[in-house]
């Protein structure tokens, strides 16, 4: 007795309602035209349209990441699917609820290399959390609120369901399922309590501690990053962050060492190395994170808290593994460490140690003469807006080391760059995203001149749906990070790695309807930043930078923590075969 | 006849998995793909149906690796949706482990009757027999069957098919 049947397309929009789907970011195509028509028909879900999947894909992640909701994709088969791809991927290295609909051919072409046909849940088998092929429209409603459930429950990630057209069109009853319970999968969200003690046995004796934190803390929820505070307040541990888990914790806080890595500040770096405790909250010894790990941090007993067990033991080996969301944990580790009546740790000596690695001033810079260094452009950036709390997006280069190095956040989901999988041309269509889930935000990509062309279609999509949206450009005229490699192992030698034939950025913007402007030397620099600011509507700023500036400190792939280059004088122009092979 | 599958060439352990899944589409591509995916070993894999109206299906793979590799392939098929659970029966304890083949071996005269003789030895029954040919079904130990197989390669092997391994751990309790 759950009323009439509805057709495929219908039960997917009302199931999409009953989950709380505020925005969708699609495409139409032949195998999506039944949903298309039912979305047509409706007024609670908003359809975004992109101007390619890829774009949808990474919208969607800037919308998660931004709202903590998941995003929702709605693609059409073939070349639609496989355009998404890449946003797939993206979403499942960093951990972004997502939820990608696809159109398939009808059910009897299934496999018979039909129009438009490609094999969508096997390209996305690896590269998502989980993903069905509907076959039976009476699961479909079902299908639907189980994807969002694995979502978004344990480590977060994309969910692709792939709908044969014939399935859209078919009647089934839908009911609202109850509470999901899904009969397999079950992620532990408490942590073990034995474990738990036992960390904090280590935490209390520790002379040289750190806390390691990752994306983990944003994707639990801004709870996570007020209980990290109170973490560090009652332990007086200092803090270091990963590149997913920037703004986590206040980078204005005296305790936080900056973000660690192959671009990692100084005093993060050398004193995870040192450090005698580590604790591991919600981030995954990531090779750009570890560095050589025979050599990482080789005196610390290390306590890793992640809510997929697979995360621990995969790259470093641990004294404690705890599996359970960090927030949880860290609920108990605060409990646990105040009933022991344990207060804020002195560690003079240490903090003494952490305090000279800081008087290296690793991240200092000499902004001299006429020509803009992009580290300066940034920090200009960061003063004029921080106010006003900024989402920042990012594409891939050395304008998104330098903006996690120079930009300051203080609170979660104010950060959004492709950090596991590296995607140029996520930059734009995840400001879109971030935009449409905080209309009142000042949005900006802080873009690279090669990244920002490999989406730069979705300007046209920002005009649309008139969102302010700002990306600056930080053009150095080159693949600036591709060519700081070349430098690095190739002497120099810059294959393909100038930015040849560039658009008048201006003159695009304008032929997309933003506003474009050119800040050509230091002396127009604030002033731009403030033109673009103010502009309503969205804004284009190509911003010349120095062109040969490379990006430190850099701990080069292969290498140790301490192994450090601080500054281009170290670097050497050649590689071993066996350093050369690492990426 | 169970035995701890644990050689330490080199650090080198064998470990035999049992893995419960839905028997939905796609499951068995997924455990492959992973293994494939990240490079992890499978010296044998066999799966199939066991509780019709539950639809789940039991595979058992036998892998190698070292302990931390191993450590990651049952936290890493743990992590797969569609699995319930994964069992190390290698860890578990004692548990029995049996192959089957179908040993198809064509000759004549001596020794078409030596085969006949091993098979009896080996209890490998005939399944299928022509005046010139024999069908042989082997079980046992991979050990076992192995060995056989070796045998009938003297006396006019054609083909062999095998199932890989089932296993099951003895004694009371079940997964
Ligand atoms: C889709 C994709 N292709 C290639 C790369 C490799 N890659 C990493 S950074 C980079 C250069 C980026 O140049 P730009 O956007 O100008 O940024 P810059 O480093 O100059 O700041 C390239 C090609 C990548 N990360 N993503
Ligand atoms: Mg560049």
């Amino acid at each position: 007795m759950y009323g009439e049947p509805i057709p495929g397309a219908e039960i997917i929009v009302q199931a999409l309602i009953d989950l709380g789907v505020e925005v969708v970011f699609g495409y139409p195509g032949g195998a999506v035209l039944p949903i298309y028509d039912a979305i047509f028909k409706q007024n609670r879900i908003r359809h975004i349209l992109v101007r390619h999947e890829q774009g949808a894909a990474h919208a969607a992640e800037g919308y998660a990441r931004a709202t903590g909701k998941p995003g929702v994709v709605l693609v059409t088969s073939g070349p639609g699917a496989t355009n998404a791809v890449t946003g797939i991927a993206d979403a499942m290295m960093d951990s972004i609820p997502m939820v990608v609909l696809t159109g398939q051919v009808a059910t009897h072409l299934i496999g018979n290399d039909a129009f438009q046909e490609c094999d969508t849940v096997g390209i996305t088998r690896h590269c998502s959390k989980h993903n069905y092929l509907v076959k039976d429209v009476d699961r479909l409603g079902d299908v639907i609120h189980e994807a969002f459930y694995i979502a978004t429950n344990g480590r977060p990630g994309p969910v692709v369901v792939d709908i044969p057209k014939d399935i859209q069109i078919a009647r089934a009853t839908y009911r609202k399922p109850a509470k999901i319970e899904h009969k397999t999968y079950r992620p532990t969200i408490k942590g073990e309590l034995a474990d738990i003690e036992a960390a904090i046995e280590l935490m209390a004796n520790a002379r040289k501690p750190i806390l390691y934190t990752g994306g983990g803390i944003i994707n639990s929820g801004p709870q996570a990053a007020q209980l990290l505070r109170e973490l560090q307040r009652v332990t007086g541990f200092p803090v270091t962050s990963t590149l997913m888990g920037l703004g986590g914790f206040p980078a204005t806080s005296p305790a936080f060492l900056g973000m660690l890595g192959m671009h990692g500040t100084y005093e993060a770096n050398l004193a995870m190395h040192d450090s005698d405790v580590m604790v591991c909250l919600g981030a995954r010894f990531d090779d750009r994170v570890t560095g050589r790990t025979d050599a990482f941090a080789p005196n610390a007993k290390k306590i890793h808290v992640d809510i997929d067990r697979s995360s621990i033991n995969k790259n470093i080996m641990v004294d404690i593994g705890i599996v359970g969301d960090v927030g949880r944990v860290m609920e108990d580790m605060i409990r646990i460490w105040k009933s022991k009546g344990l207060t804020a740790r002195k560690l003079d000596d240490w903090w003494g140690q952490i305090n000279q690695w800081r008087a290296r001033q690793c991240l200092a810079f000499r902004q001299e003469g006429s020509e803009i260094l992009p580290q300066h452009a940034i920090v200009r950036l960061f003063e004029a807006t921080k106010a006003r709390e900024p989402i920042i997006t990012t594409e891939v280069g050395q304008h998104q080391m330098w903006a996690a190095q120079y930009f300051g956040f203080d609170k979660p989901n104010k950060w959004l760059t492709s950090g596991g999988l590296g995607t140029m041309g996520y930059g734009l269509p995840a400001a879109i995203g971030a935009q449409l889930g905080n209309p009142n935000a000042l949005v900006i990509d802080i873009a690279g001149e090669a990244s920002i062309l490999m989406n730069i279609q979705e300007m046209s999509t920002a005009k649309q749906f008139e969102l302010p949206v700002k990306v600056f450009i930080l053009n150095n005229e080159y693949m600036g990070m591709v060519r700081q490699w070349q430098d690095l192992t190739y002497e120099g030698r810059y294959a393909h790695s100038y930015s040849e034939a560039l658009p008048d950025f201006v003159k695009l913007a304008e032929a997309y309807g933003w506003t474009g402007l050119r800040i050509n030397d230091i002396s127009e620099l604030d002033a731009g930043i403030k033109t673009m600011i103010e502009t309503p509507g969205p804004v284009m700023v190509d911003c010349r930078v120095a062109k040969l500036e490379n990006c430190f400190p850099m701990v080069p792939s292969g290498a140790a923590h301490n192994e450090m280059l601080l500054g281009p004088e170290q670097v050497v122009g050649a590689l071993s075969e066996a350093a050369q092979a690492l990426v | 006849m169970s035995k701890a599958h644990t050689l330490t060439i080199t650090g080198i352990e064998r470990h035999t998995l049992s893995i419960l899944v839905d028997n939905e589409a796609g499951v068995l591509a997924r455990v492959i793909g992973l293994f494939s995916s990240r490079g992890y070993n499978i010296d044998s894999l066999t799966v199939a149906e066991v509780t019709h109206d539950r639809g789940i299906s039991r595979i058992t793979i036998v892998t190698s690796g070292t302990p931390a590799v191993i450590e990651q392939i049952k936290a890493q098929l743990e992590r797969l949706v569609p699995v319930h659970s994964v069992a190390d029966l290698t860890v578990q304890g004692p548990h029995v482990e049996r192959e089957m083949a179908l040993v198809k071996v064509a000759g004549a005269g001596d020794k078409r009757v030596e085969a006949l003789r091993l098979a009896d030895i080996y209890r490998a029954r005939v399944v299928d027999a022509t005046t010139s040919s024999f069908v042989f079904e082997v079980t046992g130990s991979s050990e076992k069957v192995d060995t056989f197989i070796d045998l009938m390669r003297e006396l006019g092997l054609i083909e062999v098919v095998r199932t890989g391994i089932v296993a099951i751990a003895r004694g009371a309790s079940g997964l």
